[in-house]
């Protein structure tokens, strides 16, 4: 016996096509941080102040094959005296359900504005970075990874 | 989940100016908050919220991580040795308990 194959009546297109948009809807979406909440993560921080490029030097892996352990290492110049230093480090995600990675703060005795870490990213995305200086002024930079799997426990 | 082990590794000695590098590495599963488990429902986040690190006292390195820290988190950054004197370093959970481990550091 040959089997007809069923074509979906004009109706039933109809009605599945109303069901696979309804379960879209109700399915648990994630919401992910964008490049607005990241700058608003900055204004809450320093408000309107300029941000200079330069000083700031983001070390991480151009495509990150998993994003559960990516490598992060922020350099910032300065000569670290009691004088000029750095005083704080911030780094920003911007396509990660929450906008922030880490914050760090230095002392002249660190010696050197540097550190590293490994953080979880979700999907490409880009990597904004700022640093505050003793005197007051911010120096940022940004870099983007590009991520093979996300790291957002999926 | 068994308690956090904090692993540092810090130079025995060094000479004054010179700059040290720290590293360190603590067990914890850093749960973000943003996982759910096989019945939909949001598993509860747990990090550890804060790290750092003191040398006699006095301030050295701050961390506050957000949960797009790994879990294990590593953490390492520098030091410009001056004088004799021992390293505590603090790892602040989420639900308050503290981690802490303490390396001395000979300046000859």
């Amino acid at each position: 016996m040959i089997m007809k194959p069923v074509e979906p009546t004009r109706r039933e297109t109809f009605a599945l096509a109303a069901i696979a948009g309804l379960a879209a809807f109700l399915a648990p979406k994630m919401v992910f941080a964008d490049e607005g909440m990241v700058a608003a993560e900055i204004k809450k921080l320093y408000g309107d102040k300029k941000l200079e490029s330069g000083k700031v030097k983001l070390d991480v892996p151009e495509i990150a094959e998993n994003g559960l352990v990516v490598p992060i290492n922020v350099e910032v110049e300065s000569p670290m005296t009691e004088k000029d230093y750095v005083k704080a480090v911030h780094v920003f995600a911007d396509g990660n359900p929450l906008p922030g990675v880490v914050s760090y703060k230095f002392t002249p005795s660190s010696g050197k504005a540097a550190a590293s870490t490994r953080m979880r990213l979700a999907q490409t995305q880009n990597i904004v970075c700022i640093a505050e200086m003793s005197n007051g002024t911010l120096h940022t930079t940004k870099a983007n990874i590009k991520v093979t799997i996300g790291g957002c426990g999926g | 989940m068994a308690t956090p082990t904090p692993r540092v590794r810090v130079p025995a000695t060094a000479k004054a100016g010179e700059l040290i590098e720290i590293k360190t590495l603590i067990s914890h599963e850093m749960e973000s908050g943003q996982r759910k488990d096989s019945s939909g429902k949001v598993v509860p986040r747990k990090i550890i919220n804060k790290f750092t690190a003191t040398f006699n006292g006095k301030p050295v390195f701050e961390a506050d991580w957000n949960p797009a820290i790994s879990a294990n988190p590593y953490q390492s950054f520098f030091y410009k040795a001056s004088e004799t004197g021992e390293f505590t370093f603090t790892w602040k959970d989420d639900d308050g308990s503290e981690y802490t481990a303490k390396n001395k550091l000979t300046v000859g």
